[in-house]
């Protein structure tokens, strides 16, 4: 695997390659949010408790999912750079930051226009919300950190530590329905058991959580290039293409 | 389809307001952080572009100054 790996740890590689994945990706994102959340706007049902309002499901729930998962990405690059000294990995904390930190955000107004109607609240301290704020915030962190520093080298170990920390709340979120007694409700599909809803709305449900992966992989490839070219700015063959851009 | 008409499709229930507002900050926020990620390298090219003009001049008044020295 590392033999496989290896030609990926140059920057110059890896800029081609992802380069080459991002028309994919893009697509595939476009048709899958436009299935999915057709299917879910129009198709779905609605449900027996919260009627329509039901159908912010699909928004609310993959972006949440996405900014656990991409903190997750963020923090295992992290350790990547902090161990390996890998500085591709510290392109990938610099591109996964601002769009793991847009995913959040989405999920923290999308839940509060749904607390609105179902609770009669927009925000409340409730552990599940508050937890996923801290999560907001440590996103925030490691981007202020990167930008703090004159030193890049210096930038990218301090983003990486706080990054790798941070991680200590993804558990927390995720139990912190079931170890605290809170207004939000539990998991109902990140669970050992069948997931707890009709197949109706599980199939739109899906088909949105992986087009909005896929959109995020086209964020992130497209942030990480940026990323590459500017700390590469020096070598020769980023001169090359820039002239190519002029 | 779960809707009979249009106007039911926009009234969600009575939970429109809350369900296209949602729907509304997505895609704002999506496609503000899709045009700045798009547009992120050609900036930075633009930079790069800018610095290595300068380098050239540089170059060039310098030897200049060395042809005149001499």
């Amino acid at each position: 695997m590392w033999k496989w790996l290896h030609p990926y740890a140059n920057p110059e590689v890896s800029y081609h390659f992802t380069g080459k994945l991002i028309p994919w990706f893009a697509v595939i994102s476009a048709i899958l949010l436009t299935v999915g959340l057709g299917m879910g706007l129009l198709f779905s049902p609605a449900d027996y408790q919260q009627g329509e309002s039901v159908r912010l499901f699909y928004l609310h729930v993959p972006a949440a999912m996405l900014s656990m998962g991409l903190y997750l990405g963020m923090a295992i690059a992290g350790l990547t750079a902090l161990v390996w000294q890998m500085k591709l990995a510290e392109s990938s904390i610099a591109a996964l930051a601002p769009v793991g930190a847009t995913f959040t955000a989405i999920a923290l107004l999308t839940g509060a226009a749904w607390g609105k109607p179902m609770w009669g609240a927009w925000w409340v301290w409730d552990a599940r919300l508050t937890s996923e704020l801290i999560l907001l915030f440590l996103y925030f962190g490691v981007m202020a950190l990167q930008n703090a520093f004159e030193d890049k080298a210096l930038a990218g170990k301090a983003a990486s530590i706080l990054a790798l920390v941070g991680v200590i709340n993804l558990p927390i979120i995720h139990y912190s329905v079931e170890w605290w007694n809170t207004l939000h409700q539990g998991a109902t599909v990140s669970k050992f058991e069948k997931p707890s809803m009709s197949i109706d709305m599980l199939r739109p449900f899906l088909i949105s959580l992986f087009g909005f992966a896929f959109l995020a992989g086209t964020l992130v490839c497209m942030r990480f290039r940026a990323d590459i070219i500017e700390r590469n700015s020096m070598r020769p063959w980023v001169k090359a293409l820039a002239k190519e851009h002029n | 389809m779960a809707f009979d008409s249009f106007s039911e499709f926009l009234n969600m229930g009575g939970y429109g307001f809350y369900v296209w507002l949602s729907y509304g900050f997505t895609a704002l926020l999506l496609v503000l952080l899709t045009l700045n990620s798009k547009g992120k390298d050609k900036r930075i090219f633009k930079q790069i572009n800018k610095r290595l003009k300068r380098e050239e001049k540089l170059k060039q008044v310098a030897k200049r100054n060395a042809k005149q020295d001499t």
